[in-house]
């Protein structure tokens, strides 16, 4: 089997320094297939002797089936209840016994399981993991108490907080037909629902080799995990039934969609727009880019040019911002949000967000500008180096939204290729107000006073 | 040359006990031209550096009804500084990506940079500039004050900010450990340019500094950078005494209505002191207790077996002027007394009698194998550095610390259980808990 490398050329380009550093600076990154169908990534870091083993699968909440939302995350949860091999709690206790540290999370194109040992164990993390792969073994018993987990973290994390409330509710307006529409976590009323046959015909449904990509980062070799990875993942088979990944995909947006959510703990009112904009892996030619840097240009910390103008300049607002979801299998989104300053009402917060951007479309950033950001950004490719679970993290999810090894390594010099005229069209072109979803967050019972 | 001269460069020692061969994790006590110590470690393969430091002080010097001084600063510090208003300062720290930033512990004000190494220059400047010379603009401390009183309204709501701040108050009234560090809208709307001049003058200084660097420099080129960023501060800082203070408020439970969803427990008691010599025993008791992710007890009875909640941990707090213990959880409403009545039976029970064998080794086993997983990142490595400072553990700890761990036998463990955990708990509970009586 082949096992091609990449050599990160980001850091070479972007430190503009003697050729001499390059070489050295430059990681090198592998990847292969193994027979099954597994996609295997290697990261070697060399500095400590430790590694990073993190599988992933293709499939996330919007590869739920109808009424069963929260079952990926659901399934995430149970994977830990032990194998017919490994009986519940014996892969925790084995990792704890050698120092190991492990988690998982979910995602809507996604779903991954990491742990992190000294080096010389990663063979044993990959037997575990593999056996888990095809051996989960449930009770009814289990899934009630799981299920109690479950629904504790969705009220830890969405319902005790009114701003998740209300990111939740722009979600399920922004997207009327794909399933990014649902929350993650699930709707409550169908987690209540949610039962070990519904965990298990997901589990044998998406759970395979072919499905999965390895990622492992930390001082090993690309032959040793390959030995390592054919031992184990490599005895797996494929049944080969999931088919295309192909979810409803969303219409072109053609009307402004507005939600307010009022709750009486709200002391602090807010404002969130979105944009439906297409994401690195839907994008034509540079466009994901163009945004990227558009984002850190108009609401990228307080040199940008919403910061500074309703922040330091109009004193409208505490704190406004811009973000963008570049990582997404299908159609993703460009976002706002903006706190007001004590008494400015959010109609005059919003109207003020509009003027700038409206600025921003007819006379574009500055080359300076946009030089300034590529250069923020790019170092931050950089100084992923630093840190073996970003950077595995960065490369798993590229792989299980549709991207490739070499489309991250060319992220940083695509990057440095977006001049300021494309970004202006990208803001002219995806700026549209047709194409968003803007959000109140008020205190319940006493609408916004309009006090300007 | 005389600054090589004047490097004092201490012998060099493994930085993990897993990894004796690592060559590149090696800490070295350096001392600058201009005298002040601080530790490095050399990583030559990426090219940047990790700078830390934390100066004494933190929260606790805030003047003693003016809380939040000490943390405005921690927002203030890369919002003008010298020659720079705060717009030329961050587009010269964008330029370059330079990453500046600040916080206000309890007992240290710390700070941290990262920098590409081609770039370090500016970024020293840069530091020195905050750190020497800080403007505090009536412009930007108007725009940061009204940022914190946002964030202050926000959390007056959020059922974690209401326990955690009554759990701290309640357990330190009268101290500085019981004011928010964040201070308040009333005491916030109040702080002035002259408050946190007068913060800075006192606390910034070269003496009780820590400092911990990595990356791709010499021990002669980190003694200049230091001298640089630190060098022009006075020497001594003014510090009010902080009176050393046992926990208060233990067997009161407190409950504070809110209309959440979940309700939210915070509880504790008194801890151990970081040079007690039962120090190392109280931590892998702990780990057992309540800080082991997926294997403590409390994680084990109130998730695993009843699905009572999302999280659960407790943690030992070792402060200059006190040691707590403290846990937290968020658990369904309609069972909050069962998720007390739970924690206060597994800590009777530990107490009584103590982790097993099983539960003991495994617990070693997991905090040697783990260390390692500190010190991948030269961010963790500096952070590292300095925290072995502060907590007076000496240079050779890392290398030490398995052995300290093995040395705590059943016995010690039991004992040090009881020691810990024998105690009436302070607990606080927000949210609309129902289930609750008398006993738990």
């Amino acid at each position: 089997m082949l096992i091609r490398a990449f050599l990160i050329l980001a850091l070479c380009g972007l430190l503009a320094a003697p050729a001499s550093r390059d070489a050295a600076a430059a990681t090198a990154v592998a990847q292969f297939t193994l027979a099954n169908g597994m996609t295997v990534v290697v990261i070697p870091d060399r500095r400590t002797p430790v590694v990073t083993h993190m599988l992933w699968y293709r499939v996330g909440a919007a590869d739920e089936p109808p009424g069963k939302s929260g079952i990926a995350h659901f399934l995430e949860h149970l994977m830990f209840k032990g194998t017919a091999k490994n009986p519940a709690g014996r892969f925790s206790q084995q990792l704890a016994a050698i120092g190991g540290q492990e988690n998982a999370f979910t995602s809507n194109d996604y779903t991954g399981y990491y742990q992190r040992t000294s080096r010389e164990h990663l063979g044993t993390l990959m037997e575990f993991e593999a056996d888990r792969m095809t051996g989960l073994v449930l009770t009814d018993d289990i899934i009630a108490s799981e299920r109690n987990v479950i629904l504790e973290e969705r009220n830890q994390r969405i319902e005790n907080e009114p701003s998740a409330r209300l990111s939740e509710q722009m979600g399920a307006a922004q997207y009327l037909n794909h399933p990014y529409h649902k929350p993650t976590i699930g709707w409550r009323h169908e987690m209540e629902t949610l039962d070990r046959t519904d965990a298990l015909d997901f589990y044998k449904r998406f759970y395979e080799p072919d499905n999965a990509v390895l990622v492992v980062a930390g001082d090993v070799t690309p032959e040793e995990v390959k030995t390592l990875a054919e031992k184990t993942y490599g005895k797996l088979a494929r049944h080969g039934a999931i088919g295309e990944r192909k979810r409803p995909q969303e219409p072109p947006q053609i009307a402004e969609r507005r939600v307010t959510f009022a709750d009486l703990r709200v002391t602090q009112p807010s404002l969130q727009r979105s944009y439906l904009v297409p994401s690195f892996t839907t994008a034509e030619r540079d466009d994901a880019y163009a945004l990227d840097v558009l984002a850190h240009v108009l609401g990228g910390g307080s040199n940008s040019w919403l910061f500074r103008a309703l922040v330091m300049e109009q004193r409208l607002a505490t704190n406004v911002g811009a973000w963008y979801q570049g990582t997404s299998l299908d159609a993703s989104r460009f976002g706002l949000y903006g706190t007001p300053a004590s008494g400015v009402a959010l109609e005059k917060l919003e109207a003020a967000i509009d003027t700038v951007i409206a600025s921003f479309l007819d006379k574009g950033p500055a080359v300076e500008e946009v030089e300034r950001s590529k250069a923020r950004m790019i170092a931050d490719y950089v100084y992923a180096q630093d840190n073996q679970s970003q950077l595995a993290r960065m490369y798993g999810a590229a792989l299980t939204t549709g991207q490739t090894v070499a489309d991250m390594q060319a992220r940083p010099d695509r990057i440095r290729a977006i001049t300021a005229e494309q970004v202006r069209d990208a803001a002219r072109r995806f700026l549209d107000k047709r194409r968003s979803v803007t959000g109140y967050l008020v205190k319940d019972g006493q609408r916004e006073e309009k006090k300007s | 040359m005389k600054i090589l001269l004047s490097l004092a460069v201490a012998a060099a020692i493994s930085l993990s006990a897993a990894s004796p061969a690592s060559a590149a994790s090696k800490i070295e006590a350096i001392v600058s031209p201009g005298g002040i110590k601080a530790w490095l470690v050399r990583e030559p393969s990426v090219p940047m550096v990790a700078l830390d430091f934390a100066f004494t002080g933190g929260a606790n010097a805030d003047p003693a009804g003016k809380p939040g001084v000490a943390n405005m600063v921690s927002s203030m510090l890369d919002e003008g500084a010298g020659d720079l208003n705060a717009q030329t300062f961050q587009e010269r720290m964008e330029e370059k990506a330079i990453e500046i930033g600040f916080t206000a512990a309890r007992d240290q004000f710390r700070g941290s940079l990262r920098s590409l190494s081609e770039n370090l220059d500016e970024a020293v400047t840069l530091l020195r500039l905050a750190l020497t010379v800080p403007r505090f603009d009536a412009e930007a401390v108007e725009r940061i004050r009204s940022q914190l009183l946002a964030e202050l309204s926000r959390s007056s709501t959020n059922p974690n900010e209401i326990a955690n701040r009554r759990f701290w108050a309640t357990a330190f009234p009268d101290h500085p450990y019981g004011r928010p560090s964040k201070g308040t809208p009333e005491t916030v709307s109040t702080i002035t340019a002259d408050d946190l001049k007068t913060y800075v003058k006192s606390v910034f200084a070269r003496e009780q500094l820590t400092v911990g660097i990595v990356g791709d420099l010499s021990a002669e080129a980190a003694g200049k950078l230091i001298d640089r960023v630190f060098g022009d501060l006075p020497g001594k800082p003014t510090l009010a005494p902080v009176p050393g203070r046992a926990i208060q408020g233990l067997g009161e439970r407190i409950v504070i209505n809110l209309d959440v969803p979940q309700t939210v427990i915070n509880f504790g008691g008194p801890g151990v002191a970081r040079d007690d010599s039962d120090f190392m025993a109280a931590y892998i008791v702990n780990h057992i207790y309540g800080a082991g992710t997926h294997t403590s007890r409390l994680y084990n009875e109130v998730r695993e077996k009843r699905g009572l909640a999302y999280s659960i941990r407790s943690t030992l707090y070792w402060m200059d002027s006190a040691n707590v213990i403290v846990g937290g959880t968020a658990t369904r409403s309609d069972r909050a007394g069962e998720t007390l009545s739970i924690i206060d039976t597994e800590m009777k029970r530990i107490a009584a009698e103590g982790p097993t064998q099983d539960e003991l080794d495994k617990a070693k086993a997991y905090l040697k194998g783990s260390y390692a997983l500190s010190y991948d990142t030269s961010s963790k490595i500096a952070g590292q550095l300095v925290q072995i400072q502060l907590d007076k553990l000496g240079m050779d700890y890392p290398e030490r610390r398995s052995a300290m761990i093995d040395a705590v036998t059943l016995a010690d463990a039991k004992r040090v259980a009881k020691r810990l955990l024998d105690t009436k708990s302070l607990t606080v509970v927000v949210g609309r808990a129902q289930g609750l009586n008398k006993t738990n």
